[in-house]
């Protein structure tokens, strides 16, 4: 299995290496979630539902269902 | 003619495209409706030089020209469509300095499209603040374009602007990505097969139609050309979405340099209590509680206002052409009392957009939306919801309009259907007259019992929408995936322009639309009880002269104005569903106002106090008359029409009912079909018959 952004914890981050999954919106595309970018994880909601990243710049919000789609590689401190 | 030019400003949500919009044309602004469709279009003149002005078009926010939502729809269908009229001449960006990256996405786009460009980055003010430098010029170079740094905050940058879009012709048309480099071989087929049309604008369409569905107003039909599945289309569109920010890295590369050890980061530190786990609801809920006393409490001192001067307009009227027969009856009794029943919730409203835009323009209502998703996803709802919500307590109609950026259909939909049941501000005088009528004066634990059932009814009101959303989520099938993307904008101060700007457009918007329904709801009631068929009605003074010859002048004038009633258009209307409202313990008066009422609520008020009192020698009731006339309402045995089982029944009824003709039209427009709306129309109807029916079955 590999790891996903609902795998991150409060304050990691992470290197996009897919988000090809046809249920990821075009909008989060758009919004920089493409293989390459970096993303971090700022804060959860109760239950870590929805999640709030920081990702190419952008600060924006997303279920964790559609998280779990994208898939990413952590970054070695 | 003098030159106009035609200006669409466009740009990502929270870049400020608004205030840039407002530093343009000031009050000179108006807004409409595109046609068929509920989004506001706003457009306003600018004044650029001596003879030059330029029309300006604030499109709706988006992200790019992919449309997921009608707004955004509104921006590709214009841009696509030379032939419109507002097609513009030159097309101005608006990007916010602290998100260059992703809004150059929507300007490449743009560009491509051969549209001269303009970009303007806004909130140039906290570079410096945010360890950001930038270089115009390599940035102008490299995109092939002008810039205009602006702050709509300190108001600089606003006359470059305006000297950039008078030069429009300047500007180069380079496009910024070869659409063809995405899939050579299929855009070679594209282009065969219209070889005169530009490829990105067709790129443009395909996935429009697939997205989306038809692009309704262009002049272009693809549907002939075999294309792809939607799923390679989307792969498609990712790989455009990677080339483009290729493009954007390469020129931000040179263009600007960002040191992230300056930022001060505002934003995590109000974050960290914002939307902490325990504070976060709790400071939501403070906000709540100050929105309800405000609308409540606040706004009651304007609205007692208005009240006395309406009344006493309508007197005046009365006093001053005692003469008028009808026609002044018509004006003191139907017109003046009608708009008097619509400009009495502006104060409300104000305060209810008030409010709902300064949590918007200061990144706040984001954050709400964050906390409370995961609760209402439970409900088939979506954090999104919760503004229609709360805006459903002012009024629905632009609660309603508030759920268009809910990307999920279904999850909108729902919203849609339940937000009626939260408690209206046209529920309000309904409400406070029967409680004042059947519940006791009295306290428990230093709370009056009126106020606890007013509560109560907010509650019972929010209740039945959330577990009819649950009921609905369980019955509605979906094939729709879910969407929720949220941008979590900066902190800022919000505009105090902008919101009063916000607040006076959405104000008037809701005083016209609403307006118009309920001042011709309040005409045709008075007709229909000024007027009636045959003998009875006409010969009223007679029969009755007839059958109580021993009162005196005003008391027969009082029976004749009853009588009369009685067999009045709208009387008869009430004695016919007497049998079906009998049940719920009500008499044909009240249902009078039922009836009238299903066009809109506030109606029932003002027709008690229209049967009570029309004709009596008292003119100009205040809610206390007509409270004890209601109160001293009895049937031919004697027994009150009032009761505390009929109150409780009357007061379930109209928390249940839809009685709003306007929210119905609003809903079909919304929805796009007549069945939703009916749905509603009979399903609430129909659960707040039965909820009264049991009421006032246990109770009486």
């Amino acid at each position: 299995m590999s790891l996903t952004i609902a795998d991150l914890k409060k304050g990691e981050s992470a290197v996009i290496t897919d988000s090809s999954s046809n249920d990821i919106p075009l909008k989060l595309l758009e919004m920089g979630c493409l293989p390459g970018n970096e993303v971090k994880l700022l804060q959860l909601a109760p239950f870590s539902d929805p999640m709030y990243l920081n990702v190419n710049d952008s600060f924006l919000a997303i279920r964790k269902e559609t998280a779990s789609l994208i898939v990413i590689e952590k970054i070695n401190e | 003619m003098s030159k106009q030019i035609n200006v669409a400003l466009i740009g990502n949500p929270n870049t400020g495209k608004t205030s840039v919009f407002n530093a343009l044309t000031g009050l000179n602004q108006k807004v409409g409706n595109y046609p068929g469709i509920t989004v506001d279009k706003k457009q306003g003149i600018c004044k650029l030089s001596r003879g030059v002005k330029a029309h300006i078009l604030d499109l709706p926010g988006t992200y790019s020209l992919n449309a997921s939502s009608l707004d955004e729809n509104v921006v590709i269908e214009l841009l696509l469509n030379k032939n419109d009229k507002d097609y513009p001449d030159v097309a101005v960006i608006v990007s916010d300095v602290e998100n260059l990256k992703r809004n150059l996405l929507l300007f490449t786009q743009i560009k491509d499209l051969k549209i001269p460009t303009l970009l303007v980055i806004n909130m140039s003010d906290v570079m410096k603040r945010k360890g950001i430098s930038l270089d115009v010029e390599v940035l102008e170079e490299k995109l092939n374009t002008k810039i205009a740094l602006v702050s709509t905050r300190k108001g600089t940058g606003i006359q470059e602007l305006k000297k950039l879009i008078e030069q429009y012709k300047i500007l180069p048309k380079k496009q910024c990505l070869d659409a063809s480099t995405i899939e050579p071989a299929y855009f070679e087929r594209l282009q065969k097969a219209f070889p005169n049309q530009d490829i990105y604008k067709l790129w443009l369409v395909i996935t429009q139609d697939a997205n989306f569905g038809k692009v309704s107003r262009q002049e272009l039909d693809v549907s002939k050309f075999k294309t792809k599945s939607t799923l390679e289309l989307k792969r498609l569109q990712q790989k455009e979405a990677i080339k483009r920010y290729q493009f954007i890295n390469n020129v931000l590369k040179e263009g600007q340099n960002i040191d992230r050890s300056k930022a001060r980061d505002l934003r995590s530190k109000l974050d960290r209590v914002l939307i902490h786990k325990v504070w976060g609801y709790v400071i939501f809920f403070i906000i709540l509680l100050t929105i309800f006393q405000a609308i409540y409490d606040w706004a009651t001192f304007p609205m007692d206002l208005i009240d006395t001067t309406f009344a006493g307009l309508a007197e005046w009227v009365k006093s001053s052409y005692p003469n008028g027969g009808k026609v002044t009856d018509l004006v003191a009794e139907g017109i003046v009392s009608g708009i008097g029943g619509i400009v009495i919730f502006i104060p409300q409203i104000a305060f209810l957009f008030l409010f709902i835009s300064i949590l918007e323009e200061s990144g706040y209502m984001s954050r709400v939306v964050f906390l409370m998703d995961r609760i209402m996803r439970r409900f088939g709802l979506s954090g999104k919801s919760l503004v229609p919500l709360i805006s459903g307590t002012a009024c629905a109609i632009p609660a309603v309009m508030a759920t268009r950026n809910i990307e999920n259909w279904k999850e909108r939909l729902i919203t849609i259907l339940v937000t009626p049941f939260t408690t209206c501000s046209a529920r309000l005088p309904v409400y406070l007259i029967i409680i004042a009528l059947v519940i006791p004066e009295g306290y428990i634990f230093g709370l009056s019992y009126q106020a606890l059932t007013l509560m109560l009814l907010y509650l019972i009101g929010f209740g039945m929408a959330v577990f009819s959303a649950y009921v609905l989520d369980r019955i509605m099938k979906t094939n729709r995936k879910t969407f929720f993307v949220v941008e979590m904008p900066n902190y800022k101060l919000p505009l105090l322009k902008n919101v009063i700007i916000t607040v006076f457009e959405k104000t008037k918007t809701f005083v016209f639309e609403a307006g118009k329904i309920i001042l011709a709801i309040s005409v045709i009631l008075w007709v229909l009880a000024s007027y009636g068929p045959g003998e009875k009605f006409n010969n009223a003074e007679a029969i009755v002269a007839e059958q109580y010859a021993d009162l005196s002048d005003a008391k027969t004038d009082d029976k004749v104005a009853a009588y009369r009633l009685e067999h009045s258009y709208i009387g008869i209307i009430g004695k016919t569903i007497e049998p079906v409202i009998k049940p719920l313990g009500y008499d044909w008066k009240i249902g009078i106002g039922l009836v009238a009422s299903f066009a809109a609520r506030e109606v029932f008020v003002g027709t008690l106090a229209t049967i009570y009192s029309v004709g009596s020698a008292t003119e100009n009731e205040s809610i206390d008359t007509i409270k004890t006339k209601m109160s001293n309402e009895i049937y031919e045995d004697g027994s009150k029409v009032f009761t505390f089982a009929s109150g409780i029944s009357l007061l379930l009824f109209y928390a249940f009912a839809m009685q709003c003709m306007s929210t119905l039209a609003i809903v079909k427009r919304e929805t796009k079909s007549w069945k939703w709306p009916m749905i509603q129309l009979i399903g609430m109807s129909a659960i707040a018959y039965i909820f009264a029916l049991i009421a006032f079955q246990i109770l009486k």
